[in-house]
């Protein structure tokens, strides 16, 4: 193949690395309405009052919108098709504020100067109530965190408003109970996993106007243009046809904008005021009035028999949304669907818990969503059985794990179309050599060296739910136009996507023109999330192709005077026999001349399955025994995406990915204090990791060819981010036999379990 | 949001002082690192830059280090890095990144006695006086143990003796704030043993200073005296770590530090 | 108040109120390669030079550079791309938005250090956070920028 498994530079790679001004923020109308946003000091209250006429008499304030000024139509920032299984749970604005942070009111002026002043004179007065803080209390909390009676659940998520929960979830296969009791090895764990902040480099920012026919145009940072756009709808009471959403290039999204963090509040200032509006968070904002990770409490229950098969998995969740329902069900739901099915010699599983709001920032889409969280759990249980079991965890793995041509209790009937897995952990287990470092080395009477191990499993796309459309068009010079409406977040997508177009149209890239993402132009797609891109989108870029090419021979076939079946096309040059016809020629003579014919393939795609991609992550750490420190020295990483598209970038996906993954294991922690003020509000306080805290990190593929994937390409945008927490802790413990189950793996939790030891 | 209505580079310290003391909301200006954290409303802002305060001079007796100095002139500067083992590059080299560290300087940091001063603990563990335009010269401990009316830190000096000093600090991300920090150093066998970042400011452990000077430095005397620091000293909780976490490490950072300056040359 | 400073080696008049930030004076006169990250001087991505060493422009009142020497990216396009290439080459520019003040970063280092270890490179570049590439693929396009430059 001539593109496809090359590893192409990004076609916007110069332009976006040397500063060029690409970016939400760059490309504003001239002078916009600064839009800020005054927020809940309280965690949770009423608002009684609230005076800005102070505020409104200020020079350069153009409109101040409180929950009086706002349409009262319940709805979701959660990116997601229709209907979203999050509950329609928010105003606008809102009487009753939520969390520290909660939106009271919008302030649009000439300049930011102006807006910060007049937020200072706004004057609120609010009747404060006791907050929701701890999500493991919140079901019996006296107070509840959402009383509205016009909330809206568009699909059974069995709601419990007075107990502040948002979903109950109950799916049992087989009767686990009775195969616990015949087990004989069985082991228990309760892990928690904290909530993360997703701390891409551009914080959230849309800008917004009206344009010459007088609709509503949203520039924004977003992964989910078609998602915006809908909600934008419901949220102004307009319709979608008068909203246009663009999306230029992203900072970085990791799921964060796969959540409407900041558009409709500049939207709602250019439809009161007529004029373009601007809003960019400040960091803080970003931290402490967004999303981050659902924080869960998971408890776990794995049975096996004398040879080691795992037979009976019982895993209980309880997640904190917070005081939104943004992806809430789904989010818990996910933890089930990429757990369960990796263990499949089990004959009962079982998923089942809640998830209750409290009153803290809303929880959303983060990477990984729901499967970093259960494979923590769900890998460290594993962990603890081998040992119990006296058995190493690779060989356990080897054992139990799902092969290619399986099914699994819990994978609904179907097939395995794909997997390497157990290839991925023997060259795991040969790069980082296990067999002479499991479990631990001795270096010195303070310092020990251990390895440690987990596997996972993710999806590609929303199986019956993600269905992507792209179009390509032949140009009159011969040239084409990819049309997309997914979201390249960094990521590269445009880029392999074009490679995939290449491929099959057997051109070069340079002759396609990538256009994504705009409403108005773009067909429509979900965006960029639950690592569909590379799958979904991707195989309806192979299906578009697929369909230009055979017009192009249909077409080339008529202006040569010859049947169909008999002409060929290389991608330069029709041919029947002696006949040729150059496809730029053919292009002049459709689009501009007598053909009269523009063609355009196009492809849509969505799947039954979401065929998992798999890692096995091996980490080797030094822990320091009187400081409890732990440092990452190694990280191994043996990846099954299927085909590799563009190996360069898939390479930094998972390095990327992995990096994002130790933040969890062992840096990062959103933290609140007794009131629900967020401690971690900057990055001072808050800690992604650095260039000095990652170790080594090498990372291998075990190509599969996944049966349903474009060129056989499964996802990788999640997956990556799975097994560091549970890897490291399990070194961790192999070192100094501390189990750590409370993320992150800080040097106080590894002292402290020293110290009871 | 901070505000700042005039700015001032005067060409003299005097001038300097005078504006400082004429308003309450005067200031100074470091680095201004933390000036966009706070919502300070500063009247006339300070700017020393004009009054060649950025330098670090080799003197026969001592180091004399210029206010407006800059962290990443300690950490590259050839004097200081031969100087005491190098303590103070080793010392101010984690903090953030380069453009971090071409930015902090040294007088504001050590005027405003910060509990997570990496640059204090160092500091205390030499011989270090600074001087204030109004109020003069005078050690470092003088210094951070009384509060002075508001004054110019205009340098600070360092005796150049044959310390032998060496820098510990716990921290969970190598770019966070540390969890504890400590300098030992010895001059002549008297021993001097300093815990910062407790999240308190940086404090010397005199009597584990004074119980290690006297002792013969067996494994145990030193083990005691690490253990003195701990017990003598008080530790606070924040989100990096418990008073009682603290505390624990305190004595292991603590010997670390004598085993490492025992080594030195 | 009004200042007199060089940026990108032209001399410039600039007019900017007593607490505007660097940063935010650049990007009002189109310097639009100029992020910011953090508002608290810890994520690099600001970074300029002032008079050579690479400095926060966020974090640097705007006039204090009077008389100053002020390095953007748009000051040293062509060996940004020379950079930029090998950054590519390797996929490790991702989303591309700390990019600037990352390779701002990486041209001082050059300037500044003479064969530079992993050790040094890592210690130098510390300052500068990326959320996209876990830092590796950046490490790998320093190192043969710097061993073919």
């Amino acid at each position: 193949m001539k593109y496809v498994g090359k590893g192409v530079p990004k076609i916007d790679s110069l332009r976006i690395a040397t500063g060029h001004p690409v970016y939400t923020e760059d490309v504003v109308p001239a002078n916009p309405l600064v839009v800020k946003i005054l927020r809940s000091p309280h965690a949770f209250a009423k608002i009684i009052n609230i005076d800005t006429s102070k505020a409104a008499e200020l020079e350069g304030v153009v409109c101040i919108l409180t929950h009086r000024d706002v349409p009262k139509t319940r709805f979701t920032l959660a990116g997601q098709s229709y209907p979203e299984p999050s509950p329609y749970d928010r105003y606008i604005l809102d009487e009753i504020v939520r969390y520290v942070g909660d939106e009271v009111a919008i302030i649009a002026a000439v300049n930011e100067k102006i807006a910060l002043r007049a937020m200072e004179l706004i004057k609120v007065e609010y009747e404060v109530y006791e907050p929701v803080l701890d999500f493991e209390t919140a079901h019996e909390h006296p107070s509840v965190v959402h009383p509205e009676t016009d909330l809206i659940c568009n699909v059974d998520i069995a709601m419990q408003q007075d107990k502040n929960i948002v979903c109950s979830h109950y799916q049992e296969i087989g009767n686990v109970e009775q195969e616990f009791a015949k087990c004989a090895v069985v082991v228990e764990e309760t892990y928690y996993t904290q909530a993360q902040a997703h701390a891409m480099m551009e914080t959230y920012r849309a800008v917004s106007y009206l344009d010459h026919t007088g609709r509503l145009v949203v520039t924004s940072s977003t992964q989910i243009p078609f998602h915006i756009r809908r909600q934008l709808a419901r949220a102004l009471e307009i319709p979608a046809s008068k909203i246009r959403v663009i999306k230029p290039r992203i900072g970085g999204g990791f799921g964060g904008k796969q959540t409407g963090a900041v558009e409709v509040f500049a939207a709602l200032v250019t439809l009161k005021t007529g004029q373009p509006a601007k809003i960019v968070l400040d960091r803080r904002e970003t931290f402490t009035c967004t999303t981050s990770r659902h924080a869960m409490r998971i408890k776990v229950r794995l049975g096996a028999d004398e040879e080691g098969y795992i037979r009976a998995l019982d895993i209980e969740g309880l997640s904190d949304t917070g005081a939104y329902g943004e992806h809430a069900p789904t989010v818990f739901w996910v933890l089930g669907e990429k757990t369960l099915p990796l263990y499949n010699k089990t004959r009962a599983v079982r998923y089942h818990g809640k998830v209750v709001y409290t009153n803290k920032m809303p929880a959303g889409a983060l990477r990984g969503y729901g499967a970093t969280q259960g494979t923590f759990a769900l890998e460290s249980a594993v962990n603890k059985l081998a040992e119990k079991l006296h058995m190493d965890p690779t060989e356990l793995r080897l054992k139990n794990i799902i092969r290619a041509g399986e099914t699994s209790l819990a994978y609904h009937g179907k097939i395995l179309g794909s997997s390497t897995l157990h290839q991925c952990i023997e060259r795991g287990k040969e790069m980082i050599r296990w067999q002479e470092k499991y479990p631990r080395q001795e270096i010195s009477p303070n310092k020990v060296r251990a390895v440690g191990m987990a596997v996972t499993m993710q999806g590609s796309g929303i199986a019956g739910i993600d269905t992507a459309s792209a179009e390509i068009r032949l140009n009159d010079d011969g040239n084409y136009t990819l049309l997309l409406g997914s979201t390249d977040m960094g990521t590269g997508s445009d880029t392999i996507l074009a490679q995939m177009a290449a491929e099959v149209l057997e051109t070069s890239l340079d002759r396609i023109i990538v256009h994504a993402a705009d409403t108005d132009i773009s067909p429509f797609d979900p965006g960029s999330y639950a690592s569909s891109t590379t799958y979904v989108t991707g195989m309806a870029v192979v299906k578009a192709a697929m369909d230009l090419v055979a017009k192009i021979i249909a077409q080339g076939a008529f202006l040569l005077g010859v049947p169909e079946e008999e002409v060929t096309f290389n991608g330069e040059v029709l041919q029947c026999g002696e006949k040729t016809l150059t496809l730029q020629k053919l292009a002049e003579l459709t689009v501009l001349g007598t053909g009269k014919l523009q063609l355009v393939g196009h492809g849509t795609f969505g799947s039954d399955v979401s065929p998992p991609p798999f890692v096995a992550g091996f980490a080797e750490v030094e822990v320091d025994r009187e400081t409890g420190k732990v440092e990452l020295l190694d990280y191994v990483a043996v990846v099954d995406c299927g085909t590799v598209i563009n190996p360069n970038l898939a390479r930094i996906q998972v390095e990327g990915g992995i990096v994002q993954g130790i933040g969890l294991a062992l840096y990062e922690d959103v933290k609140y204090d007794a009131k629900g003020n967020m401690l971690t509000n900057s990055f001072m306080q808050y800690k992604i990791p650095c260039r000095k805290d990652i170790g080594n990190i090498r990372v291998a593929f075990e190509e599969s060819y996944e049966p349903t994937g474009p060129f056989g390409a499964k996802s990788i945008g999640e997956v990556v981010i799975n097994t560091p927490a549970p890897a490291i802790a399990h070194a961790v413990y192999n070192a100094v036999g501390v189990r750590v189950t409370k993320l992150p793996i800080t040097p106080e939790k590894v002292f402290q379990g020293l110290q009871k030891k | 949001m901070f505000t700042i209505e005039r700015v001032l580079q005067p060409a003299t310290l005097e001038e300097a002082y005078q504006v400082l003391n004429a308003h309450v909301s005067n200031t100074v200006l470091g680095g201004c690192a933390f000036l966009r954290l706070g919502s300070k409303k500063i009247g006339t802002a300070i700017d020393l830059s004009k009054l060649n305060l950025d330098y670090v001079l080799e003197k026969a007796e001592e180091i004399e280090i210029g206010a407006m100095t800059t962290f990443r002139t300690l950490e590259t500067n050839p004097t200081l890095r031969e100087c005491f083992n190098g303590v103070l590059p080793k010392a101010v080299s984690p903090i953030i990144g380069v453009q971090f560290r071409n930015i902090v300087t040294v007088g504001a940091t050590v005027y405003s006695k910060y509990g997570f001063s990496d640059l204090l603990t160092a500091l205390l563990a030499l011989d270090t006086e600074v001087e204030l335009h109004k109020g003069g010269r005078m050690t470092l401990i003088e210094f951070l143990n009384k509060s002075y009316p508001k004054d110019i830190l205009t340098r600070i000096f360092i005796q150049k003796n044959k310390r032998r000093a060496s820098y510990q600090s716990l921290r969970n991300s190598s770019s966070d704030y540390p969890i504890l920090t400590v300098a030992v150093s010895e001059l002549d066998q008297k021993w001097r043993i300093v815990v910062g970042a407790r999240p308190l400011r940086a404090q010397i452990a005199t009597k584990a200073s004074e119980a290690l000077s006297q002792s013969k430095l067996s494994a145990e005397d030193i083990g005691q005296a690490a253990a003195l620091a701990a017990e003598e000293l008080s530790f606070g909780s924040n989100i990096r770590g418990s008073a009682e976490y603290r505390k624990a490490i305190c004595p292991v950072l603590v010997k670390r530090g004598i085993m490492e300056v025992l080594q030195c040359k | 108040m009004q200042i007199e400073a060089t940026i990108n080696n032209q001399k410039m008049t600039l007019e900017v109120a007593p607490d505007e930030l660097l940063s935010d004076a650049l990007r009002a006169r189109g310097f639009l390669s100029i992020r910011q990250g953090c508002d608290t001087s810890c994520c690099g991505l600001c970074t300029v030079w002032i008079d050579g060493k690479p400095t926060l422009s966020c974090t640097t009142l705007a006039f204090r550079v009077k008389g100053k020497h002020i390095t953007t990216i748009e000051g040293v396009r062509q060996q940004a791309e020379e950079f930029a290439q090998v950054l590519a080459a390797e996929g490790a520019e991702q989303c591309g938005f700390c990019s600037p003040g990352f390779i701002m970063t990486v041209l001082a280092m050059k300037q500044e250090l003479k064969n530079p270890t992993e050790q040094e490179i890592i210690h130098y570049l510390t300052g500068n956070l990326c959320r996209c590439t876990g830092y590796l693929g950046q490490l790998r396009a320093i190192k043969k920028y710097l061993g073919g430059a």
